[in-house]
């Protein structure tokens, strides 16, 4: 009798535990959210910024606009990481077109934007760190014994790393 | 061999393991250090014949240590005459702490800033939300945006393990085993009363008194070299921590090569704070390894440069 009592608050410990490590994830995934919200609001400022010097680099203000409409309506983990790490490309493209006006480079306004989303990006990478180890943590926890046993029973799935984009990981060619 | 790290092969250490080991070997030390620390007070309350002293010395110690812990941001700053910063003055220094806070999952430390050439930081505060980070001008100046949040990395470790805790409540022990010895020494010099009749254990007392004589002059001694080991082996941690926040060891590495090679000592610092800067700040003190509260420079950087991620 004592021993399922035992076994009992065991596995309600183990839960709680389990639980914990989730809602850190789930915080840390809205941490990320957060950053990525924020990229997505200093945009449009951008792109108007630099139509005002280079209104014919019509491609690229497409691309940056519509992976930004595509990463906004992103519904699945899987899909929204797809389509942040292709406007992270596509704004890439868009400051390597301004580097070839030096007016536009010596505006204030762009610099301020570029200065704010370089902060912006450094703090997504941040996050997503944050993000990673707590998904490191949580998924160790479902596969170590004795967690392992309870886990799936108990409804608590593995979850998936914010992993760069497989743009990012090959090495860039560097032309003159 | 060193108290501090068994390298058994560098190679085969990451930063987790690293980390892992510092945080066993803590355990160890601190488990070591409370079966010292009541063995010597089972040795004092028995020469003395009077257990009371051991409770009088237990609360004077916390008395004394509470203040420093619990006011600890406040504190160190006024002793230092740091100026706050904040995001709209320094906005570059405030994004390199706050973007490392998000990696660590820390709320932002208060930000001040110390007036001094000498390149040194320092961290404290008695949680991560009233925690405190100081950098001098000088650390600012003269080291690389990557080597700078080495360091920072490095400070926020300390906060987030919660060192400035661990080390408070190794003060305390430490504290209560310098006052019983203090006691004893003043109790065997005016003559040694003892409170209870004693007529039973003559001979366990007897010898009890002499093992106190040694102890009373030895103790302190063996306390504090059991919190400078303690405190290595936590400043390890921080770096291991430290560079698994910012992936790249190399950036505190070389910070710790400039920093060292700075001969500059820092005006600011004294005995009392000198513990909580990233680097010893009295240059050239040749002090014996095992009450340094820093591992040497050479072996920090060879840990971190020996590990890759």
């Amino acid at each position: 009798m004592i021993i399922l009592v035992v076994i009992a608050l065991i596995v309600a410990g183990m839960y709680n535990g389990l639980v914990r490590l989730k809602n850190r994830v789930d915080e840390a995934w809205s941490d990320i959210d957060v950053q990525l919200k924020r990229r997505h609001d200093l945009i449009p400022n951008l792109i108007a910024t630099v139509k005002g010097y280079a209104a014919h680099e019509k491609e690229v203000f497409e691309k940056v606009t519509e992976a930004r409409a595509n990463a906004i309506s992103a519904g699945s983990t899987e899909d929204k990481v797809q389509a942040e790490n292709m406007l992270s490309g596509a704004l890439k493209s868009l400051f390597a077109v301004a580097e070839a006006y030096p007016d536009l480079k010596a505006n204030q306004n762009f610099l301020e934007l570029q200065r704010e989303l370089t902060d912006t990006e450094d703090k997504i990478m941040a996050s997503r760190r944050f993000y990673n180890g707590n998904v490191r943590d949580f998924n160790t926890k479902l596969q170590v014994f004795p967690t392992n046993l309870i886990a799936s029973s108990l409804g608590f799935t593995a979850r998936e790393f914010f992993e760069a984009a497989e743009g990012e990981k090959e090495n860039v060619k560097v032309e003159f | 061999m060193t108290f501090d790290i068994l390298i058994l092969d560098s190679n085969e250490m990451t930063l987790y393991t690293q980390s892992d080991k510092n945080i066993r070997m803590t355990w160890v030390y601190i488990t070591g250090f409370l079966v010292f620390v009541i063995a010597v007070g089972y040795v004092f309350a028995g020469a003395m014949s009077n257990s009371l002293v051991l409770y009088i010395a237990v609360a004077f110690s916390i008395l004394m240590s509470f203040g420093s812990y619990w006011w600890s941001d406040k504190l160190v700053l006024a002793m230092s005459s740091a100026k706050p910063i904040d995001h709209a003055a320094n906005p570059e220094i405030y994004h390199l702490v706050e973007n490392l806070c998000i990696t660590a999952g820390l709320p932002v430390p208060k930000i001040y800033i110390i007036n001094d050439s000498s390149p040194n930081a320092f961290a404290t505060g008695r949680d991560p939300e009233h925690s405190v980070v100081c950098l001098t001008t000088g650390i600012i100046e003269k080291l690389e945006k990557v080597e700078l949040e080495g360091v920072v990395s490095h400070e926020l470790s300390h906060i987030g393990n919660r060192d400035i805790l661990l080390s408070t409540v190794v003060v305390v022990l430490v504290g209560f085993v310098t006052l019983l010895a203090d006691w004893f020494r003043n109790w065997a010099f005016f003559g040694g009363r003892s409170r209870e009749s004693d007529n039973e254990n003559g001979q366990l007392r007897l010898i009890l008194i002499i093992v106190a004589v040694i102890l009373s002059i030895l103790a302190p001694i063996a306390a504090v070299m059991m919190q400078m080991a303690i405190s290595r082996k936590r400043e390890f941690l921080a770096d291991a921590n430290g560079a698994l926040l910012t992936r790249y060891p190399e950036g505190l590495a070389s910070a710790l090569e400039k920093i060292s090679a700075d001969p500059q000592p820092l005006k600011e610092a004294n005995r009392a704070t000198a513990h909580l800067f990233i680097s010893n700040p009295f240059r050239g003190k040749n002090v014996s390894k095992f009450f340094m509260t820093h591992p040497p420079i050479e072996e920090r950087v060879k840990l971190l440069r020996g590990m890759s991620s």
